[in-house]
């Protein structure tokens, strides 16, 4: 196990920001870390990182302990802060220097790893220039590279990906992914997109409290209560008709013949909908499936919460 | 410890705030040594050094907060502290590093000064008719001053995310204890306890110490209090973990 999260409870004053999380993280794998803002996935990840400690329960980190043995700790991750914080007033080679030889690394070494780093984030062109001089998108990447540097079996990463923009987005996405083959990367997000492209596994915290802890493929599919199906036809059409199919939960009319379906899960209602249409010399025009999406597994986790507290 | 205190003094050399506190310490010293006839040592006749020894310590007052002011307040308040305090770094190399790069800036800014001593040297009739022993005593006092100092600052600025406030509490700490406990003592309430008070203040240490007598007990006083002021920043550092 490269993270171990046992009974984790963690106060600022009445508050609980973390409230018993237990979950652990194996070798090699890609955990996400999601919830909405506020709901103590920062708190956990500055426990396991040493910064905070916690209030109770434990966390172990390549199997040293955050409080006994914070600086073994450290030396197996690498952490990205939220909100990235660099000295600005440093260079871009200068800075993963500094950070390199922070964590030991010296002379030849440091030279070919910083060397790594900036190829690898692709920061080739902007070495020389002061950090304050680079736009979000390329502080972030040094931020990662800063990250990285000493090679560590663990990445935390709190929320890596917020305030840049869509192409910027999908460089630093793409850069996790490439960096995350060969080491346990757990990273927060609130954007869904972004757990299913990355994650092997999610885990969803609400209000310090865990509410889902699966595979993203599990998590689609069990934690979703219907299907949706967008029908269009050139005109309107009997609805009582595709109200008749097996499996359809209810169908909304949107008006110049579009219907929205819902279905059973485990039911595919599309066949049906094209035979009616068939049958009836009906004009089908659209026939869509909707994916299963993150955003309504997440709205449907955390909401369900709200309801009970 | 070695690497941030390495990464700090560059800063302050890449920066402009180790030339400005460097020009304006020897400006300021210089024109009150030379040229301001009140302090002037060419206008006192006496080949003595005692305008560095004795206007220094007010100097050093409001430059060496400037120096410190940023070096926790600023990483706390850009959130860089959580950067260095997830890096292999325990928090005394943190604050080790930054408290001894800001008193490397206080040296770098002294050791100009040992001209004055050569230029004093060669003006005595006759030549070198100084004092040596109590230079070398004041300089040490100095120093030790200037490490205390800097230890105010460092506090003062592990208290606070805002620069001005570390500045303002650091500048009040080394006004009150430099000459607060001596003007205090003076208070005519404290009977027999007005000694003491008097020696808790640095001011009486350092003027001992001025007369060229290296005695253990001012530099013990002298390590002592920075050594309070830094297990102080060290509390208040680790005071996140409460």
């Amino acid at each position: 196990m490269s993270i171990k999260v046992n009974h984790l409870i963690k106060t600022f004053g009445e508050q609980n920001a973390v409230d018993d999380i237990t979950f652990d993280a194996r070798e090699g794998e890609v955990l996400g870390f999601l919830g909405p803002n506020g709901a103590g996935k920062s708190t956990t990840m500055k426990i396991a990182t040493s910064y905070l400690p916690p209030t109770s329960g434990s966390v172990e980190v390549c199997g040293y302990d955050v409080v006994n043995d914070p600086i073994a700790v450290r030396k197996n991750i690498g952490y990205l802060p939220e909100h990235n914080p660099l000295y600005l007033e440093m260079y871009v080679h200068e800075y993963l220097r500094f950070v390199g030889r922070l964590h030991g690394i010296k002379g030849k070494k440091l030279r070919g790893r910083v060397e790594e780093m900036i190829q690898m984030c692709g920061l080739e062109r902007e070495q020389n220039k002061k950090i304050e001089a680079l736009s979000k998108g390329y502080r972030q990447r040094v931020g990662l590279a800063q990250s990285l540097i000493h090679d560590p079996t663990v990445l935390i990463l709190d929320e890596p990906t917020s305030g840049l923009d869509p192409n910027q987005l999908l460089e630093i996405r793409n850069l996790i992914k490439q960096v995350s083959q060969n080491k346990t990367v757990i990273f927060s997000t609130h954007i869904m997109q972004e757990v299913q492209a990355l994650c092997d596994r999610v885990i969803v915290i609400d209000k310090g409290k865990l509410v889902a802890d699966d595979p993203l493929e599990k998590l689609k599919v069990e934690r979703k209560n219907h299907n949706l199906v967008t029908v269009a036809f050139t005109e309107a059409v009997d609805q009582a008709k595709l109200e008749a199919i097996e499996g359809v939960i209810e169908v909304i009319d949107k008006g110049n013949g579009s219907y929205e379906l819902k279905a059973e899960v485990d039911k595919d209602i599309r066949p049906s909908v094209f035979k009616i249409a068939s049958d009836n010399n009906y004009s089908l025009i659209e026939l869509k499936q909707e994916e299963a999406t993150m955003e309504n597994v997440f709205h449907e986790l955390t909401r369900k919460e709200d309801k009970g507290s | 410890m070695i690497e941030v205190l390495k990464k700090e003094v560059n800063s302050f050399l890449n920066s402009l705030i180790a030339y400005i506190v460097i020009a304006v310490f020897l400006t300021g010293i210089g024109l009150l040594m030379w040229i301001f006839p009140e302090t002037s040592v060419l206008e006192y006749a006496y080949a003595d050094m005692g305008t560095l020894f004795n206007l220094g310590p007010y100097v050093f007052m409001f430059l060496i907060p400037a120096i410190t002011m940023r070096s926790l307040a600023e990483e706390k308040k850009g959130g860089t502290i959580e950067l260095l305090l997830t890096k292999p770094l325990t928090d005394w190399d943190i604050i080790l590093g930054k408290y001894l790069s800001g008193f490397t800036l206080v040296l770098f800014a002294l050791i100009p000064t040992t001209i004055y001593y050569y230029a004093i040297y060669q003006l005595g009739s006759p030549v070198g008719n100084i004092d040596t022993a109590g230079v070398i005593g004041s300089y040490i006092g100095l120093s030790l001053l200037g490490a205390v100092f800097t230890s105010f600052g460092i506090f003062a600025s592990a208290i606070s995310r805002n620069q001005i406030v570390s500045f303002i509490v650091a500048v009040f700490l080394c006004f009150f204890c430099y000459t607060g406990f001596d003007s205090l003592a003076s208070i005519d309430v404290w009977g027999n306890w007005s000694r003491s008070l008097e020696q808790l203040g640095i001011l009486y240490h350092y003027n001992a110490m001025s007369k060229g007598l290296l005695d253990t007990r001012n530099i013990i006083y002298f390590l002592s209090v920075i050594g309070i002021m830094l297990l102080s920043t060290n509390l208040v550092l680790g005071s996140r973990k409460w």
